[in-house]
């Protein structure tokens, strides 16, 4: 276990209870009435949605950037999330939000169509531009059909429900949703760490990558695989939760010896603690409203990109 | 051992070329630019799908082939040296094992020994100087213990000094037993360092054979379209042009 690994580790460790404690009413489990079922039934599935949400993203981001050899690369270029996001406006034009699994069940179907249409666009022997630019009219195309399905939203209330939901959130989250994400987010680790050693490959280019054995195709159908399941599940049950896929790789990044595959552990194990730790902050800041994790974490990511792409245009002066 | 060429055809770059190269020799590609140099050597590495013919490593066709089988035999070094992320020099190197899936450590030291590059083991990439790169480069070529180098224009941007030194290195190796296949574009370093050169011209085989036949003055005339005089004896000989 590397260093990294195991401070991340630890910090998740500290950062756990803590969150179990948080909130618009901190709880102690000594003397606060009903702790038990509150602790229980409450915000241990809702920390536990936060590791599982964030650990997914931030793996994804890392296998991504890795794929895409490009610091600014983002787990959403693939156009799976915005195609989760649309599956889930579907269901709540249709009104079908009161059942616990339909939402999230349109949503996966939502990622599933969109791991399909991006397979199949860019094929057997598609290249990694051909494979971006193919993710990146998804994205386009599910944006634009989920704006369409907002604006023929059939009542004032459907609406609200899309856009609040849009903003990605933990609230009200249960046991549910934490079986549905959780095995799901794994299984799309366990893909994303099958292509570690083709993006440690693809470190030295495309050909270079391919003389070193690495088969493209098996590439492509790992990393849909496990960004789809990763980010696919995420976002069916909390939302779309942006920047964390971008820049937990970088913040983990400069602790590792840099290559893809050394990255990966350690950028879920950063994404979990990083939505885990907003996520307790959303709850405990002062508003009239709870803050939407989404927007929280749009809040830090937008600043910490533009500050990205200054360094990166410092480094081109 | 052979890696060998048949009728290979590659529509637009490469029609019906034949080559064949045995270990242990330095065999360098010549030709003017669009010739179909570096097409060639990708289809000697197989990362190149042909419309005909086929390359065969010890009678063996290539495309049937495992890509780790291939990859273990083959070690291709492409014109650009790309590295995407700023690895060690000792990573850059490992990733030369990922073929063999293992560590290597032992195949990692010595090829960082064979490139004088021990000092720099734990340097970022992003601080070596263009010689330095390219050794480092080569090296991660070295550590997966390939049976043939393929490399496309590895003295491209090198100044002299660092083009000997490195065409020092693929000699050496050379000699212990690898095949080595290098594109170049200056005649002098074919001439006098090469064993064996193959001159292509749009997409065919215009000659093959020992330097002083293969790159004589006729066939530069020829196929470069420029009068030139060798100068100096065999092995240390300098094109004159004009």
């Amino acid at each position: 276990m590397t260093r990294p690994v195991q401070i991340l580790l630890l910090l998740l460790a500290i950062a756990v209870p803590l969150s179990l404690m948080a909130g618009r009413v901190w709880i102690d489990p000594a003397t606060t009435p009903n702790a038990v079922v509150i602790l229980m039934e409450l915000r241990l599935p809702r920390a536990l949605l936060a590791i599982v949400i964030g650990a997914g993203l931030g793996a994804s981001g890392a296998a991504m950037q890795g794929y895409l050899r490009n610091p600014l690369a983002d787990p959403g270029l693939f156009g799976i999330a915005p195609g989760a996001a649309l599956g889930a406006v579907v269901s709540l034009w249709f009104g079908y939000a009161a059942s616990p699994y339909l939402l999230p069940l349109f949503a996966l179907v939502g990622a599933a169509a969109a791991m399909a249409l991006l397979a199949a666009i860019a094929g057997r022997a598609g290249g990694i531009a051909l494979f971006t630019l193919a993710g990146m009219m998804i994205a386009s195309l599910a944006g634009a059909l989920t704006s369409l399905a907002i604006s023929l939203a059939p009542n004032a209330f459907a609406m609200s429900e899309i856009v609040n939901w849009l903003m990605g959130a933990l609230t009200d989250r249960g046991w549910p949703d934490v079986w549905i994400a959780a095995p799901l987010t794994l299984l799309g680790i366990v893909c994303l760490m099958m292509a570690a050693r083709g993006l440690d490959a693809l470190v030295l280019g495309e050909s270079a990558a391919r003389s070193l054995g690495m088969e493209p195709a098996h590439l492509q159908c790992w990393l849909v695989a496990g960004v789809g399941l990763t980010v696919g599940s995420g976002v069916a049950v909390a939302g779309i939760v942006g920047f964390v896929g971008l820049i937990v790789p970088h913040l983990v990044r400069p602790l590792t010896d840099r290559r893809p595959s050394s990255l990966m552990l350690p950028s879920a194990l950063a994404g979990a603690l990083l939505v885990l730790v907003a996520d307790c902050l959303c709850r405990i800041l002062p508003l009239v409203t709870e803050l939407r994790l989404g927007i929280a974490l749009s809040l830090v990511g937008a600043p910490f990109f533009l500050w990205l792409l200054m360094q990166m245009r410092r480094g081109l002066a | 051992m052979s890696l060998i060429a048949a009728e290979l055809t590659v529509e637009g770059r490469l029609e019906e070329v034949t080559v064949a190269m045995q270990t242990g020799q330095v065999t360098a590609i010549c030709g003017p630019n669009g010739a179909g140099k570096s097409t060639l050597l990708q289809c000697l590495a197989g990362l190149l799908p042909t419309e005909g013919g086929l390359v065969a490593l010890d009678h063996r066709p290539l495309d049937q082939m495992r890509p780790c089988e291939r990859a273990q035999a083959i070690g291709y070094l492409p014109q650009n040296g790309e590295i995407a992320w700023d690895l060690t020099v000792r990573n850059l190197v490992a990733l030369g094992r990922l073929p063999h899936r293992d560590r290597g450590e032992a195949e990692v030291a010595a090829a960082l020994s064979a490139l004088d590059l021990d000092s720099f083991a734990e340097r970022p990439v992003s601080q070596l100087s263009g010689g330095e790169r390219a050794r480092a480069l080569l090296a991660r070529v070295l550590a997966g213990t390939p049976r043939w180098i393929l490399a496309d224009e590895p003295l491209a941007a090198l100044d002299i000094a660092h083009q000997l030194a490195l065409i020092g290195h693929f000699r050496r190796t050379a000699r212990e037993g690898v095949g080595v296949v290098l594109v170049l574009h200056d005649l002098a370093l074919a001439m006098n360092y090469a064993d064996r050169v193959i001159v292509l011209d749009c997409g065919e085989k215009a000659a093959d054979g020992d330097p002083q036949v293969a790159l004589s003055e006729d066939v530069i005339a020829r196929v470069w379209g420029v009068p030139a005089r060798w100068l100096g004896e065999p092995g240390a000989r300098a094109l004159v042009v004009g």
